[in-house]
C-alpha cells in the first residue's frame, strides 16, 4: 500500500546497512491511492525487490489469522538472525474481515537474536571483529550493540559503500565482494523460511497460491473434486522461493497459479526460478477487483482452460 | 610521561576520527573541531556515544570524530527517524545527530518539526551553509531571499529559518552560532548534550567551494560583519564546581537536569532565555536590521522528554531478558479470552 511506497528507501538503508527490521504490509489494491478500503495481493513483486539497486528481502506469507500470529513472531527472529528487513505480506481481507480462528498458542520458543556480540565475546576476540566480515561462510556477519562496553564494539554503519570493516569505500571489489556476501546470506535464509505447504494425491494438475487465496482454493478444490476434477495444491508462504517450488511443478503436467493481482505476479516469479523445461507447464488465474476472491474465480477460469486441448 | 586525559581517562586523540574528506576551510571542518573539543572536555565514553546524520557534506563529519563511538550515516532527511529509534532503544545512549540545512530543511523539515514535538532527547546540529554542498551548490531552503549563487543565479524564495520553526514549535533548546566561533560553538554543544530533551544548534557553516563569495549571507566575510552575539556563554559540567564571580544582574544562570549550569554574561541589552516570546522577537529584530543573532536563544528545562512521557524503561532493550519482554501466561490467556 502506499506507505510502503514511501519507505521504499529505509528499506534499501536496512538492507544494505544490514539492520533487523519487521514490517508488515496488510495489502490493499493500488495503484496510488487505488481502492484504499479494498483488498489484493498486488504488493507481492514491488515488496520484494523494495527500493533502488540490487535489492532484495525476505517476504513471508502468511495465509490464516493463525499464520499471521506465528509469523509475527517468527519474522523478528528471522529479521535478526539475518539482519534484514522481514516483509509480511497479509492483506486488507485477511487483516480486517472476522475470521474463526483456532485458539492461538502461547509462544514458547525462546528469542532468537542471532550473532551479537557481547562485551566478553569481544574480550575473547582481542577485538579483532569486522562488522562485515563473514567469518562463518554463511553471509551472516557479527554485530555488536550500541551502548556495549568495549573499546571495539563500537562501528560506524552507513547506506553507502563499505568494506567488512564498515570502512566508507567505493572501491569496485570491496562493493562486488559485499553484495554477492549478501546474496549469499538470503540464500541461507531461503532454507530456514516457512516452507510451503503442500497437499498432493498425484494429480496431473497442480495448483499454486498464497495468502489468504487459500481460502477459496479451499472451497474451489472441494467442488473441482465432485466434479471429478482432483487438484494438487502447493501454498507458498515465503520468498525467495523454496526449491520445493520447482519439484513441485516437475510433479504435474499443468500448474495454475492463483492470485489477487492483475499481473500474475508469483506466476511471474515463479516462471522465473524453474528450469527453462518446466516454464511451460505454468498457468494463471488472476483476480483483481478488490473483492476478496471467490471460489468461483477459481473453478471456471481452469475449467475453461482445461478444456482447452493442449 | 602520560599524557593529559579527562575525566574517564581518555587522550584528547581519543575523540578523533577518520581523516575528513571535505574541502579545505570548509566550515563543517572547524564545527567537527569544535565536536572534539567538546566531547573531550565533557568526558563523553565513546562506547556510549551514537553519532547520526543523514546525506550530505555535513552529515559525513560524523565519521571525522570519536571513531571508537557508534556511528549511523542513513539517508537524506531522516536521521530523526533513526535518532528516534535508536534513542527508545536505549535511553542510556548520548544522540548526537548532525544534519546540514538541506538535510534539515528541505527534504528532513517534516521529520525536525516532529522530533521537537516530542520533544526527543538529543543533540540536533545544523551545519548551515544555505547550500547543498555535496550536490555542487544548488540553493537549500535557508539560503536568503536575493542570495547570489558563485554562477549569477539569485535565490527568489524565502528562507526557512531553522530557530524561528524550533521556536514556533515550542522546542525545549534553540540556540545559533557560527562556525568560526569556537567560543561560542563549545560551550553550547556541552549545554546541547546536558540538555534533556532536543537541543537545536543551528551553525552557519560556510561552503568555500560553492557559496562563500559577495552576495551569499552564509559567506565568512558576511557573517563576521554581521554577528550579533545576545550573551557570552560558558557552561560548568555536573562535575565541575560553580563559581560565578561576576558582577549582580550582569549575568544567567540557567541550571541543567544533570545539575550542569550554562551562564551566560550580558553583552548589552539583557535577553531572558527562558522567554520563548522574547526568542522569537529577537529573531525577527535581528532579520529586520540584517544581522545574525547568535547565542542561546531558548531554553525551558521543564518540558518532559519523549521516552519520559512514553514511559519508555531506564533499562537499555538489549539487556531486557524474555521474562521482561515476553507477557506472561497468565497476561496471555487473559488476552486471548477477551477474543473468544
Ligand atoms: C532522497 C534524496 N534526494 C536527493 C539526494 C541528493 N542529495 C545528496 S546531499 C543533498 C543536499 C545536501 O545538502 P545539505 O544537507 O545542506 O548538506 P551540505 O552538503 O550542504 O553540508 C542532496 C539533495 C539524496 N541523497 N537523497
Ligand atoms: S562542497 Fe562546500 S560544504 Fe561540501 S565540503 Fe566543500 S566546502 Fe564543505
Ligand atoms: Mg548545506
Amino acid at each position: 500500500m502506499s506507505c510502503i511506497s514511501l519507505m521504499a528507501e529505509f528499506s534499501g538503508l536496512a538492507y544494505y546497512a544490514e539492520v533487523p527490521v519487521v514490517i508488515f504490509d496488510i495489502q490493499r489494491i493500488g495503484p496510488s491511492t487505488g481502492l484504499p478500503t479494498r483488498t489484493s495481493q498486488a504488493d507481492l513483486g514491488f515488496v520484494y525487490t523494495l527500493s533502488h539497486g540490487d535489492t532484495k528481502h525476505l517476504v513471508l506469507l502468511p495465509g490464516t489469522v493463525e499464520e499471521c500470529y506465528e509469523f509475527a513472531r517468527d519474522a523478528f527472529d528471522h529479521a535478526d538472525r539475518f539482519q534484514t528487513p522481514v516483509f509480511v505480506l497479509s492483506d486488507l481481507d485477511l487483516g480486517m474481515n472476522l475470521w474463526m480462528t483456532p485458539e492461538f498458542k502461547y509462544p514458547e520458543k525462546k528469542f532468537d537474536r542471532g550473532k551479537v556480540l557481547a562485551k566478553d565475546d569481544l574480550e575473547k576476540l582481542a577485538g579483532e571483529w569486522g562488522r562485515y566480515r563473514d567469518v562463518d561462510g554463511d553471509g551472516v556477519t557479527y554485530r555488536t550493540l550500541p551502548g556495549t562496553d568495549h573499546p571495539a564494539a563500537g562501528y560506524f554503519t552507513r547506506g553507502s559503500g563499505h568494506d567488512e570493516m564498515a570502512r566508507y569505500t567505493e572501491g569496485a571489489d570491496a562493493y562486488a565482494r559485499n553484495m554477492d556476501r549478501l546474496t549469499r546470506k538470503l540464500e541461507t535464509a531461503r532454507h530456514e523460511l516457512p516452507a510451503p505447504v503442500v497437499d498432493e494425491k498425484g494429480s496431473p494438475i497442480g495448483l499454486i497460491a498464497f495468502g489468504s487465496t487459500d481460502a477459496a482454493v479451499v472451497e474451489a478444490r472441494q467442488a473441482l473434486d465432485e466434479k471429478g476434477k482432483n487438484v494438487d495444491y502447493m501454498r507458498v508462504r515465503a520468498l525467495p522461493l523454496s526449491d520445493e517450488v520447482a519439484r513441485f511443478v516437475a510433479r504435474h503436467e499443468r500448474v495454475y497459479v492463483v492470485e489477487q493481482n492483475r499481473d500474475g505476479q508469483l506466476f511471474d516469479l515463479i516462471r522465473l526460478a524453474l528450469p527453462a523445461a518446466l516454464v511451460d507447464r505454468m498457468r494463471s488465474i488472476r483476480h483483481y477487483n478488490g473483492q476478496p476472491i471467490p471460489a468461483g474465480a477459481i473453478i471456471e477460469p481452469l475449467m475453461e482452460q482445461e478444456a482447452v486441448p493442449t | 610521561m602520560s599524557a593529559t586525559v579527562n575525566r574517564v581517562g581518555l587522550p584528547r586523540d581519543a575523540y578523533k576520527g577518520a581523516a575528513t574528506t571535505l574541502c579545505a576551510g570548509c566550515g563543517h571542518n572547524s564545527i567537527t573541531n569544535h565536536m572534539i573539543k567538546a566531547l573531550y572536555e565533557l568526558g563523553v565514553e565513546p562506547h556510549m556515544l551514537a553519532k547520526m546524520s543523514g546525506i550530505g557534506c555535513s552529515s559525513k563529519t560524523p565519521a571525522y570524530f570519536v571513531e571508537s563511538a557508534h556511528g549511523f550515516n542513513g539517508v537524506h532527511g531522516r536521521m530523526p527517524a533513526l535518532t528516534t529509534g535508536a534513542h527508545l532503544a536505549n535511553r542510556q545512549l548520548i544522540m548526537l545527530g548532525v544534519s546540514g540545512d538541506g538535510d534539515t530543511a528541505s527534504i528532513g523539515l517534516g521529520q525536525f518539526m516532529h522530533m521537537i514535538r516530542r520533544n526527543v532527547d538529543c543533540t540536533y546540529i545544523i551545519e548551515d551553509n544555505g547550500t547543498y554542498g555535496l550536490t555542487k551548490g544548488q540553493f537549500s531552503a535557508t539560503a536568503d531571499l536575493g542570495s547570489v549563487q558563485k554562477k549569477g543565479g539569485v535565490n527568489t524564495f524565502q528562507p526557512i529559518d531553522p530557530c524561528a520553526v524550533a521556536l514556533a514549535l515550542g522546542c525545549s533548546f534553540v540556540a545559533r552560532s557560527f562556525s568560526g566561533d569556537g567560543k561560542q560553538v563549545v560551550p553550547l554543544i556541552k549545554a546541547a548534550i546536558a540538555h534533556r530533551g532536543t537541543a537545536i544548534l543551528d551553525i552557519i557553516s560556510p561552503c568555500v567551494t560553492f557559496n562563500d563569495h559577495d552576495g551569499s549571507t552564509k559567506s565568512y566575510s558576511w557573517v563576521k560583519d554581521h554577528e550579533e552575539s545576545i550573551a557570552d556563554v560558558s557552561f560548568i559540567p555536573f562535575f565541575e564546581e560553580v563559581h560565578v564571580d561576576y558582577e549582580p544582574g550582569t549575568v544567567r544562570d540557567v541550571r541543567l537536569h544533570d545539575g550542569s549550569h550554562i551562564v551566560l554574561k550580558k553583552l548589552g541589552e539583557d535577553h531572558d532565555p527562558t522567554d520563548r516570546r522574547a526568542a522569537i522577537q529577537v529573531i525577527e529584530e535581528g532579520r529586520a536590521e540584517g544581522h545574525l543573532v547568535t547565542g542561546l536563544l531558548y531554553v525551558d528545562t521543564a518540558m518532559s522528554d519523549f521516552a519520559t512521557t512514553e514511559h519508555i524503561p531506564e533499562q537499555p532493550l538489549k539487556d531486557l531478558g524474555e521474562d521482561e519482554l515476553r507477557l506472561s501466561r497468565d497476561d496471555f490467556a487473559q488476552f486471548m479470552s477477551e477474543f473468544a
